[in-house]
């Protein structure tokens, strides 16, 4: 009998992805404790968790990448309080589009821990709650936040920073100064996530 | 697969989410979080999470795939090869005597390389020094095959506390458990948030294990070959979207290492039989 291993395939995907918009290197990083701004500095994280203020000591303490080039990439976004109000892209997300990478267990990879309304997806995670509700439990925001780069809430959760190419160590090559996610799927998943109302 | 009944399995730790609410605190006050070694009783091997037809597979010699590699090394073991004209047996005599137990207590300190050695790595070095033969490749059939034929005169033995045994070793094993901790790969997660922290549960219907390497080399049905321990770590990291280090890399041996310490008393089960 040959197992079908949703794990060893989380490695293959789209390498060839990359998010569409080469942004400005600012990234706006609001404090909710100190609700101070700590701005447009390509090692925000590092200097915030020097204030003590984002980041827990288990993220502190890896080291941080500080190529800038890399940051770049990456559409600059503002974190206010626990959530990303503004799209990252400037337009709302689509819908179909996102629950397709949500059900999509090489491009969103969120089946191999969640559980959602996929009855067509026989073998789903149980690391991670059922995704029924959320969009009913959280905010447009929240739910942003969440997806690009969860661990700025809990330093210790194991859901991956879908929107982040810094902070991370041994990037395969395929991979590297890529995020997991453009942020225009991001803007999918979300809006999709949003539809899911009902449940637990 | 069948998923195996987690209620037969204690909780290492409770469900690890938390409530909005909560996050706000965990903005300010988020502690490291050390993953807790599984307690000594509550280990299980890969086996326990298998189907019973992967198990029935493993039981069976006739049925294992990976009795094939075991013959094979047998048949190796007694070729004279190389330019000293020796044999493994030349030296060793019967491997069902000698080499009882000898790959329970691996990786052992080697002095020449000052660091940890695992059993591949002392048979490439035998095939070198005293047989004075071509090297074999990691991976290779023939290192496989060998290394299958020794592990399997182990089986049913206890592994051994290879760093008790041996202080120099304790250094490395350290470095073992560090990299076991570390989040790598662009999916940032650590080998122990799998395999210490949410071993039982299904990763997408794959039954996450505790990550012992009893087994090993093993036969993978996924592989439809049989495969060393390396090259499991190997799947991990790829998994992970991280860099694998190269076979035979000092960070696999103290990876290596912190496994078989973390197995400690555990049976050896080699060649075994993974999905
Ligand atoms: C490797 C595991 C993993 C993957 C992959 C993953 N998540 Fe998560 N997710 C979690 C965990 C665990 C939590 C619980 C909160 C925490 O620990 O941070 C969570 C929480 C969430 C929440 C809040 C749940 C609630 O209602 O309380 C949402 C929404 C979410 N994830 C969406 C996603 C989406 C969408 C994807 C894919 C694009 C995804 N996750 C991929 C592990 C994962
Ligand atoms: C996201 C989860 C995850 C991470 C992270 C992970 N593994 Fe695994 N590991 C698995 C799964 C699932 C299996 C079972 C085989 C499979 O489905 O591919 C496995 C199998 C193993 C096995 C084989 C156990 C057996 O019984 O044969 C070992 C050893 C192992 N992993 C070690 C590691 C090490 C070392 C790391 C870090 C470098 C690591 N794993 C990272 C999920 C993970």
């Amino acid at each position: 009998m040959l197992a079908r291993n949703p794990w060893q395939r989380l490695a293959r995907g789209h390498p060839s992805r990359r998010p569409k918009r080469a942004a400005p290197q600012d990234e706006a990083i609001v404090c909710s404790a100190k609700k101070s701004l700590i701005l447009r500095c390509p090692r925000a994280f590092a200097r915030a968790s020097k204030d003590g203020c984002i980041l827990g000591a288990a993220i502190a303490a890896l080291a941080f990448a500080t190529d800038a080039r890399a940051q770049e990439s990456l559409a600059p976004y503002a974190v206010v309080g626990d959530g990303i109000p503004a799209s990252l892209t400037g337009v709302p997300g689509d819908p179909a589009r996102g629950r397709a990478i949500v059900a999509n267990r090489q491009v969103g990879l969120c089946i191999l821990c969640h559980s959602g309304p996929f009855p067509e997806i026989r073998l789903q995670g149980d690391l991670a709650p059922d995704l029924r509700g959320a969009g009913r439990r959280w905010s447009e925001a929240q739910l942003r936040l969440r997806i690009v780069d969860t661990r700025r809430l809990n330093p210790d959760s194991i859901m991956p920073p879908y929107y982040r190419i810094d902070g991370l160590e041994r990037v395969a090559a395929a991979w590297r100064g890529k995020p997991i996610l453009t942020a225009a799927q991001i803007e999918d998943v979300v809006a999709y996530l949003l539809t899911l109302r009902d449940g637990p | 697969m069948t998923a195996f009944p987690r209620e037969a399995f204690p909780r290492l730790r409770g469900e690890k989410r938390r409530p909005a609410l909560a996050a706000a605190a965990a903005f300010l006050f988020a502690l490291p979080a050390f993953a807790a070694d599984i307690p000594l009783p509550d280990r299980r091997s890969g086996y326990a999470f298998m189907g019973p037809d992967t198990r029935a597979m493993q039981d069976d010699d006739t049925q294992n795939p990976a009795t094939l590699a075991v013959l094979e090394g047998e048949a190796l073991w007694a070729r004279k090869a190389g330019a000293a004209g020796r044999a493994c047996a030349d030296c060793h005599g019967d491997a069902r005597e000698s080499m009882t137990g000898a790959a329970a207590r691996y990786p052992r300190f080697d002095d020449a390389s000052a660091g940890p050695i695992d059993l591949e790595g002392r048979i490439m070095q035998c095939r070198a020094r005293r047989q004075e033969a071509p090297p074999l490749a990691r991976e290779s059939r023939e290192l496989l095959a060998l290394s299958a034929f020794v592990a399997r005169q182990s089986r049913g033995l206890p592994v051994a506390d290879a760093v008790a045994a041996d202080a120099r070793l304790a250094p490395f094993l350290e470095r073992g458990r560090a990299l076991f901790r570390r989040r790598q790969g662009q999916i940032a997660l650590s080998c122990a948030q799998c395999h210490d922290d949410n071993w039982g549960k299904s990763l997408a219907g794959n039954a996450i294990p505790q990550a012992h390497p009893t087994g090993y080399p093993l036969y993978r049905l996924e592989w439809q070959s049989v495969g060393s321990l390396q090259r499991r770590l190997r799947n991990c990291m790829i998994g992970m979207r991280a860099e694998p280090y190269a076979y035979g890399a000092p960070e696999y041996l103290d990876l290596a290492l912190y496994l078989a310490w973390r197995a400690r008393g555990m049976t050896m089960e080699a060649p075994a039989v993974r999905p």
